[in-house]
This record gives structure tokens, C-alpha cells and sequence, in this order.
């Protein structure tokens, strides 16, 4: 897992993933690009990440991945990434296409479920969360069970 | 003391409690006003552990982590 200020080299930590596993027998290599869109007004997209539960959440995919045979690998930004850039790619290599075709899906579809970063749209220079397009992760609202407990 | 820190929007300084379970430290929590309208939808970390249990213990030293809405990429 790697974590960049601003926006990713794409090609470079391709590239790069590429050569790490040239060797390593691997099948299938699925990559996943995030790209900015540039909408509603923005100049950019903002990212605080909480790092050491990112590392335990990305940890638990890899030892998920390894059980199938496959790796992941992933990047991403933190602070601000201008539109038409990437904040956020991710990648599955594996022995065979098929399960590097579930896992990419069930990888990035966990990531933006339970990753904890957190997004703000850059309008005027002013920051501002994107609470609209954010979910509560996996066991929130454990505060308000824990209030009603003795 | 049980040191809680407030990620990502919630914009509150980190704070030190006296309390032993997090029962207690929901309850301390939702006296303040300005995270009350955050802990219905945050997730909770206790030293960097997703904790799913509210009846989970806190011992002196602990750091309880408060984790709003996500959405990476």
C-alpha cells in the first residue's frame, strides 16, 4: 500500500507493479484507475487518510487475497488532487482471470465502504466535506448502542 | 485517562476522559454539542482496532479514535 501527497504517477506505479510480479507467475493483472471528474464546480478533490487503520483494513485484504492465491495492491493521495488526475488506483494480480475479476470488484467496492479516508470537494480554494457521498463504515453507531448500555 | 481523537470533518480538538468502558465515554460524548450530531454515524477505533462490541472495556493509556462517514478515491 502506498500513499502519495497529491495526485498519482499512474504510469509509474504500474509500470512499477508490473516488474514486482514479472516473475512471480501470475496470470492475471486487473488495474483500477480513479479518476477526478471535473462536476459542480470543483478544482479538486481533498483527502485526510487515518493511516494506521487503513494499514490494518489494507493487511486483512491482502491475507483475504492470499487465501484465493491472488495479491492486491493499491495507492492513493492525500491532500488536495486537481481534476483530471488520480487520487486513488488499485490492482489484483492473480493466477487465473476469474478471481482477479471478483476480487478487483470486491476490493474497491470494500475500499470506498470501509477505507477510512475521508473526501472534500475543493470549490474557491475552501474545503469542503462531502458528506452527501459519504457512508458510515462497517459497526458505526456503536457510541449510541453504547449509551443505552449500563 | 482515555485519550478520544476526532478524525477526518469533525472539527474538535483530541480530549483526555476518566472513563472505563465505552458505555461511559458515549455517555460523556453525547453531552457535547458540538459531536453530538457526528456519533449516530461514526465508527469507532480503540487503539487503531475497529471495535464492534459496546460493552468493550477502556483501561488507563487507551486512545479511542472517532471515525465520521468515509468515502475514498
Amino acid at each position: 500500500m502506498e500513499l502519495y501527497n497529491g495526485p498519482l504517477d499512474v504510469k509509474e506505479i504500474f509500470g512499477r507493479w508490473l516488474d514486482e510480479e514479472a516473475k512471480s507467475n501470475y496470470g492475471a493483472y486487473i488495474p483500477f484507475v480513479g479518476t477526478i471528474r471535473a462536476e459542480d464546480g470543483i478544482e479538486a478533490l481533498s483527502f485526510d487518510i487515518y493511516e494506521p487503520v487503513l494499514r490494518n483494513w489494507f493487511d486483512a485484504w491482502q491475507a483475504r487475497a492470499a487465501e484465493r492465491g491472488a495479491r492486491v495492491k493499491m495507492a492513493h493521495s492525500i491532500g488536495d488532487v486537481p481534476v483530471h488526475t488520480s487520487s486513488y488506483i488499485a490492482a489484483v494480480f492473480s493466477p487465473r482471470r476469474r478471481v482477479a475479476l471478483e476480487l478487483i470488484e470486491e476490493f474497491v467496492e470494500d475500499f470506498k465502504a470501509n477505507a477510512p479516508i475521508w473526501k472534500y470537494d475543493v470549490i474557491d480554494g475552501k474545503r469542503i466535506y462531502a458528506e452527501d457521498r459519504s457512508t458510515p463504515m462497517e459497526g458505526a453507531g456503536l457510541l449510541a448502542s453504547a449509551r443505552d448500555e449500563k | 485517562m482515555v485519550k478520544v481523537e476526532f478524525l477526518g470533518p469533525i472539527a474538535r480538538e483530541a480530549m483526555e476522559v476518566d472513563v472505563k468502558s465505552l458505555a461511559e465515554l458515549s455517555k460523556r460524548l453525547f453531552e457535547e454539542e458540538s459531536i453530538r450530531p457526528w456519533l449516530e454515524k461514526c465508527a469507532v477505533a480503540v487503539n487503531d482496532v475497529m471495535v464492534k462490541d459496546p460493552n468493550h472495556a477502556l483501561k488507563d493509556g487507551d486512545r479511542v479514535s472517532i471515525l465520521p462517514p468515509v468515502c475514498g478515491g
